[in-house]
């Protein structure tokens, strides 16, 4: 059996999204910016994405721009606006707990002459919107927030932040990365105060290589790749139309049946978490479904910490029998530094290396949810057994 | 511009009656190491030299690069071979030559003629002379040097006319495969590959056990394994690599024997299994990486621990190394960025806060037969189950 749990890495792409592509790249290939009819058909598929994307975040075609993925947005959302916002300030707001594409490009701008605040979280992985508010200037020219934790999946109050941000300072602009969120929790641009919004594709079961940036109306962003002048100029190169379409097809898929799949979704964390909560010695991370405030915590990433066993091993084992999870988040596993956003929550030591996360799709089973937690219960005590002494 | 390679070679042109032998196995070499290289290419022996000959197109520092990878090599020069056409157009070829190889000819210089075709009608002295005074119309900043020349021109003529000067060093040794085949402990750290090379620039064939513990060591761990020894295969020729599931033998030792002695007894049983793989496979030893001291399981009594179980000889060439030297041969031969990729091998996942360090043999035998049950058994089933990947083929 085959019991993929590490959905928050990437996904299968699903067969319609696939044929789709296809159908794109080896029949109507053309280049959007031609001014024959290959060119034309081809750039219906790309009005045919945005129309659909724009649709389900509730926004103006206009708005949507195309990257390469949820780093490139997330590099362009930040970079472009500290840039092109330099004379009214150089402060910038962001959290401890954002993706490295998100934290790094920070600290790119710190570099070239930027102030950044990085907000603490709580325990529970959130952050504070006092604290916000605290540190809020009038000087702050942006500040961005991860609307789902990828380590914990931890849920930013995002629409209290950009109530928040508008009413103290209406210029200041607010980015949402919402690589992690997007699919899983309806977000509404325009309702949340949000200006500036990254997603990607190969979150949702599309294809890998694709993103988008929602960039609101009238919001001004310098450029970070010069070339041709597509997508308004904001985003040259050549479009990336397969990749649209497949994006583009694998959300409305996705919104196709949301409610049921979310109900699902719900389900599968709420067993899984009963089923550990059998184990002794492990700790869930983060606020639990069933506890206060559970709203605060996405439905498909349960983050776990098992004493006595290394993640690393425990992910092996658990790969040994067909499972496939994630020790901390596959973005940090091949760095041997600990997590940024275990540490930022006040994890203890032994945590930081025995924690591993188990992220479902809108395809995962009861099934899997089962086997996987008799696979835990057979292979932990066995590992346990077997450490340093 | 360069047509032609002359090899030199140091070391084996003190073989005795043998050297055939060692000039064929160093011509299957390069033949070997040129296969993947752009263009074609003829080999040829000849009174004591090797050169190769690009047949038309080839990429000339791709050609060098794998060239200086060939055990056997001491020198690499590069040079460039005409038909004999006259001296006066000998004169303007190596105009020509000097032009195109030296921007700067603010240099002194010498001709040094070979006449191996001794039908040629002037004496070797005559041709250097003519053609040191053709240089030196043409380039009257050369001045001539015959004691201490910054360019030493070589004009050999044979059935061609081959001219040389520029001389880039090999990597000296043996060419493989004249000196017998050795079964190397490759761990995926920086060490063993070091080891390695090291033994297989002595003309040594190399293959290689490594022991993983899944699920402790990963899928990644091994592929890093496979590709240290590809890149020791660039030298070393195609690399036999014999990989034993090592879990099983790995938790009953855990379970059985003091925690301390762990490394030790683990240790022990990787050299027997290497000891076994390597008799069924024709080598005629054992290679490690183990340096004295560097770890608990490297000092004297620890090593003399380990070596106990063999018969075989265990070559360790890094014994005497610090660990600053083998990274920097770990980073001249390439193995270094590969190796020091963060994943953990069977050798530390287990490891005791305070393994022993002076290991008493009886003590350790005495161990050891804690594990008399099974172990026969998983060793039996260790080898069974290997897998056999073929490395640089």
């Amino acid at each position: 059996m085959e019991v993929y749990l590490d959905n928050s890495a990437t996904t299968r792409v699903l067969p319609e999204v696939a044929e789709l592509m296809t159908k794109v790249m080896c029949e109507d290939y053309g280049n959007p910016s031609s001014l024959h009819m290959k060119g034309v058909q081809a750039e219906q598929y790309l009005r045919y994405a945005r129309e659909t994307l724009a649709g389900l975040l509730k926004v103006g075609e206009k708005e949507i721009f195309f990257t390469s993925g949820g780093t490139e947005s997330d590099n362009l959302a930040l970079i472009g606006c500290a840039f092109a916002n330099r004379r009214r300030g150089s402060h910038l707001i962001t959290t401890q707990i954002e993706h490295p594409a998100v934290l790094q490009t920070m600290h790119y701008l710190e570099s070239a002459g930027f102030r950044v605040t990085y907000l603490l979280v709580d325990g529970s992985g959130r952050i504070s919107l006092d604290a916000l508010q605290q540190a809020m200037t009038g000087e702050t020219i942006l500040v961005s927030v991860m609307h789902t934790n990828n380590e914990v999946g931890s849920l930013q109050p995002i629409g209290e932040a950009g109530a928040l941000i508008k009413r103290m300072n209406p210029d200041t602009l607010f980015h949402v990365d919402a690589v992690q969120g997007f699919g899983k929790a309806k977000i509404y641009a325009k309702k949340l105060g949000i200006d500036l919004l990254s997603a990607s594709g190969h979150k949702i079961h599309g294809p890998k290589g694709v993103g988008l940036l929602y960039v609101r109306d009238k919001v001004k962003i310098q450029p970070i790749l010069h070339g041709g002048g597509q997508q308004m100029n904001l985003r040259s190169g050549t479009d990336n139309v397969p990749g649209a379409a497949g994006m583009a097809k694998a959300a409305e898929l996705l919104y196709g049946h949301y409610d049921e799949d979310l109900e699902r979704l719900r389900r599968c964390k709420s067993r899984f978490i009963e089923g550990l909560r059998r184990i002794d010695g492990v700790r869930i991370n983060g606020l639990l479904p069933d506890g206060p405030e559970g709203e605060g915590t996405a439905p498909h990433i349960v983050s776990a910490s098992v004493s006595g066993v290394r993640s690393e091993v425990l992910l092996h084992a658990l790969e040994e029998k067909g499972i496939y999870v994630s020790a901390g988040s596959a973005c940090s596993a091949h760095k041997p530094q600990p997590s940024a956003t275990l540490r930022a929550m006040g994890a203890e030591p032994w945590m930081l290396e025995s924690t591993v996360r188990f992220s479902f799709s809108v395809y995962t089973t009861i099934e899997e949810i089962d086997y996987t937690l008799q696979t835990m219960y057979d292979k932990i005590p066995m590992l346990r057994k077997y450490t340093r002494r | 511009m360069f047509t032609a390679f002359l090899i030199k070679y140091a070391e084996i042109g003190v073989k005795g009656k043998n050297r055939y032998l060692f000039e064929e196995a160093l011509v299957h070499q390069i033949k070997f190491s040129l296969k993947k290289c752009e263009g074609e290419f003829e080999i040829r022996r000849t009174q004591g030299r090797i050169y190769v000959e690009a047949l038309g197109e080839f990429d000339y520092d791709e050609t060098v690069e794998r060239l200086q990878h060939v055990f056997g090599i001491s020198s690499i020069c590069p040079m460039i071979y005409v038909e004999d056409e006259g001296f006066e157009k000998l004169c303007d070829t190596i105009v020509r030559y000097v032009g195109d190889v030296y921007p700067d000819r603010n240099k002194t210089f010498k001709v040094n003629t070979r006449r191996a075709r001794k039908n040629y009608p002037m004496e070797s002295m005559e041709v250097s002379a003519g053609l040191g005074e053709a240089l030196l119309d043409v380039y009257p900043e050369m001045s001539v040097d015959v004691r201490n020349p910054e360019i030493l021109l070589n004009v050999e003529i044979r059935e061609k006319i081959y001219i040389y000067s520029v001389v880039i060093p090999g990597p000296g040794g043996m060419p493989v495969g004249t000196g017998g085949k050795a079964m190397l402990l490759l761990s995926g750290g920086i060490d063993s590959p070091v080891a390695g090379y090291m033994i297989a620039k002595r003309g040594v064939k190399i293959d290689a056990v490594y022991f993983h513990a899944p699920p402790y060591t990963s899928e990644r761990a091994k592929q890093k394994v496979v590709d240290l020894a590809g890149i020791v295969s660039g030298y070393a020729g195609p690399v036999y690599l014999h990989i034993i599931n090592f879990t099983d033998i790995q938790l009953y030792i855990h379970e059985k024997c003091p925690h301390e002695e762990l490394t030790i007894i683990m240790r022990r049983y990787m050299m027997r299994i290497a000891e076994r793989i390597a008799g069924e496979t024709g080598c005629l030893g054992l290679i490690t990486g183990e340096s004295i001291g560097q770890v608990a399981s490297q000092t004297l009594n620890s090593l003399a621990a380990t070596n106990e179980v063999c018969g075989m000889p265990v070559y360790r060439p890094l014994i005497g190394f610090d660990k600053q030297e083998i990274v920097e041969v770990a980073n001249r031969i390439g193995t270094f960025e590969t190796s020091i990729q963060p994943y953990e091998d069977c050798c530390t996942i287990f490891v005791a806060k305070h393994p022993v360090t002076k290991p008493n043999l009886n003590v350790i035998r005495r161990h050891e037969h804690n594990l008399d049950e099974k172990i026969e058994e998983l060793v039996k089933t260790a080898l069974e189950t290997e897998e056999l990947i073929i490395v640089g083929g």
